[in-house]
């Protein structure tokens, strides 16, 4: 995956984690985490060793997990999270209209095969959406392309063109695109620096995905009336 | 290696094999005439008696109860030695001080079915009308009516709300269709090998089992009790026949290979020169010693007809729709009797029905049989899965 996997192994003996301080989690977490209200019931998609449905549950939030690898699902169920087996691409259609008031999509959207259509089921199952992804607009990458002449890799995105998961990458600005596309309203955006920490608000959009590592976006669906 | 050939003539007395379902070496809940048991085929089984066991204790507001239940072939003695094989429980992985299923912090239930040979009421009791033993005189039973009747010894007990339901195969079966049927006494439920409807292919093997059973001449219509028969012929095969189903072809090959038995050469005869299929005849010949069979016929019966889904319209997601239950379901990547699609059908119906699930799916070569043994992963899953359904519930967990 995207970032690092944590390796935390199966411990039966410890149902709930000792408590931790912000410091222990990754930045774009919290910033997702700041972004739910207490008391909703949140989806993630791709919620790989569980690290933020831990942060959720630990604010009073109800949170469900998807996880395609059986590792990371089995590491999640271990630590009493409800997390299910399965692949954003092709088990999303089996979730009910507004089952959930947010979804959550957390450096995962590059790794599936149809990211319009994983977006849209989002929004159809939640009533808000939290993208976050890798910025492949993002300076580093452009200049290892530019100078280097290779397909970038990065601390985050430490795989090979051969061995990444990430088949479908885009920039903050491509996205941006996407989401006009298919109607969607965005609520908030805010771009990341390599180091979790968020950019300056007032920077324009070509900032952002020039220095962004990744962008993270709480979504909504654009009201009927300004449908064309 | 076991060597066991096919045992010769296990013809027990019938007012022996008869006195353990009669008179169990168990507890023992009877439900008289006041209170029948309505069965799905339509009769009121009147009176009967489930005979169960227990480990630990029940705390004061009876919240850390759980109910084990168990599978086709398995019994109530679950966390001791079995009074007839004398063999240690058949899920001490999982149950006991310190287990997943710990004795030290919850009360642990376990019943012989409805139909078993155990202690509760079934074709081997004696049909209390008659003073014969039922025999195929005993009503068709379904999933649904063990765990009626499974309600009715928790009610019994003065138990409102379990804290956890648990089975693996039929018993999951069983433990899914007490969230069906009892959502509200159903805190959490930890369903392993299951699935809520019986394939094509397994009542097929069902078939096949019970058609070994019946061709047997000693069978005699399920008389065989009074006729002083007893038909371990068909028992045994059918047994041969459903163990292969419970492994896996890796496992059999892992275990015995090609390897003979205690011989160099094949000695151009049908005795067992393969270890497997010494191995496949003492399965046979020691399931015929505790298992009466008109039982078997009856429980995998029950397993054919079972489908939640269609006890609600078709649609399975409205069986569970809105349940408050915590579920964990597992299953075994080399489980083809219970493959994991079968469980992922459940899933999908329970996150459709807005339902908190977890489901685990467990590398393992042992087959089906793998919620029995030892496999690491399964039991420390099970463990976490209890821990945080405790937590939440306010009973004591480990590590703390």
């Amino acid at each position: 995956m995207a970032f690092p996997q944590q390796t935390l192994p199966l411990n039966a003996a410890v149902a709930t984690p000792a408590p931790r301080g912000t410091q222990d989690y990754r930045g774009d977490h919290l910033l997702v985490a700041e972004m739910i209200k207490p008391g909703s019931k949140v989806l993630d998609v791709g919620c790989g060793d569980g690290d933020l449905l831990q942060l959720l549950e630990s604010r009073g939030i109800d949170g469900r997990g998807i996880e395609l690898s059986r590792e990371g699902v089995n590491r999640c169920v271990g630590k009493g999270l409800a997390v299910v087996q399965g692949d954003a691409d092709t088990d999303l259609i089996n979730y009910p209209d507004d089952a959930f008031d947010y979804v959550i999509l957390s450096q995962t959207l590059q790794a599936t095969r149809q990211p319009r259509v994983v977006l849209e089921n989002l929004l159809r199952i939640g009533r808000s959406a939290i993208v976050s992804f890798p910025n492949f607009g993002f300076w580093k990458m452009r200049v290892q392309l530019l100078v280097g002449g290779r397909m970038p890799r990065t601390e985050n995105l430490p795989a090979t063109w051969y061995d990444t998961p990430n088949i479908h990458f885009c920039t903050i600005k491509d996205f941006v695109v996407l989401c006009d596309e298919i109607n969607v309203k965005m609520e908030r955006a805010v771009a990341l620096d390599l180091y979790g920490r968020p950019l300056r608000l007032n920077a324009p959009w070509w900032f952002w995905n020039m220095f962004g590592e990744q962008g993270v976006f709480l979504l909504s669906r654009a009201s009927k009336s300004a449908q064309p | 290696m076991v060597n066991v050939e096919l045992v010769k003539s296990p013809v027990v007395r019938p007012d022996e094999r008869g006195h353990e379902a009669d008179h169990p070496t168990s507890l023992v809940a009877g439900f008289g005439m006041d209170q029948p048991l309505r069965l799905d085929c339509g009769v009121d089984l009147t009176p009967f008696q489930i005979a169960y066991q227990t480990y630990g204790t029940l705390n004061a507001d009876k919240s850390n109860a759980i109910l084990v239940c168990h599978a086709l072939t398995g019994d109530q003695h679950v966390a001791n030695i079995n009074p007839i094989t004398g063999k240690p429980g058949w899920w001490q992985t999982l149950v006991g001080p310190g287990k997943a299923l710990d004795t030290e912090r919850y009360f642990i239930i376990c019943s012989n079915v409805l139909g078993g040979c155990m202690g509760s009421t079934g074709p081997a009791s004696t049909n209390p009308a008659t003073g014969k033993i039922w025999g195929l005189d005993f009503p068709v039973i379904t999933i649904p009516d063990m765990v009626r009747a499974q309600a009715m010894l928790i009610d019994s007990l003065g138990i409102g709300q379990l804290f956890c339901v648990v089975g693996g195969s039929m018993g999951g079966m069983q433990t899914l269709q007490w969230t069906a049927a009892y959502p509200e006494r159903v805190f959490s439920a930890l369903a392993v090998a299951c699935s809520t409807r019986h394939s094509a292919q397994n009542i097929a093997f069902h078939e096949l089992g019970r058609q070994a059973v019946m061709a047997d001449p000693d069978w005699r219509g399920g008389r065989y009790f009074e006729e002083g028969t007893h038909p371990h012929r068909g028992l045994g095969v059918a047994r041969m026949a459903a163990h292969i189903t419970y492994l896996s072809d890796a496992a059999l090959h892992r275990k015995f290979g090609r390897r003979m038995q205690d011989r160099e050469l094949p000695t151009f005869s049908f005795d067992a020169d393969f270890q497997v299929e010494s191995y496949l005849r003492y399965q046979g010949s020691s399931f015929v010693e505790r298992f009466d069979a008109n039982s078997y016929l009856y429980l995998t019966r029950a397993m054919d007809y079972f489908d939640i889904a269609a006890d609600h319209n078709g649609k399975l997601a409205e069986a569970f729709r809105d349940t408050q239950t915590r579920f964990c379901l597992m299953s075994f990547t080399s489980d083809w009797l219970f493959p994991t699609a079968e469980s992922r059908d459940v899933v999908h119906a329970l996150n459709a029905g807005g339902v908190r699930v977890s489901f685990a799916e467990i590398e393992t070569d042992k087959g089906h049989d793998a919620f029995l043994l030892d496999v690491p992963e399964f039991l420390d899953i099970a463990g976490a899965f209890l821990n945080s359904a405790a937590s939440v519930r306010g009973l004591p967990v480990t590590g703390t």
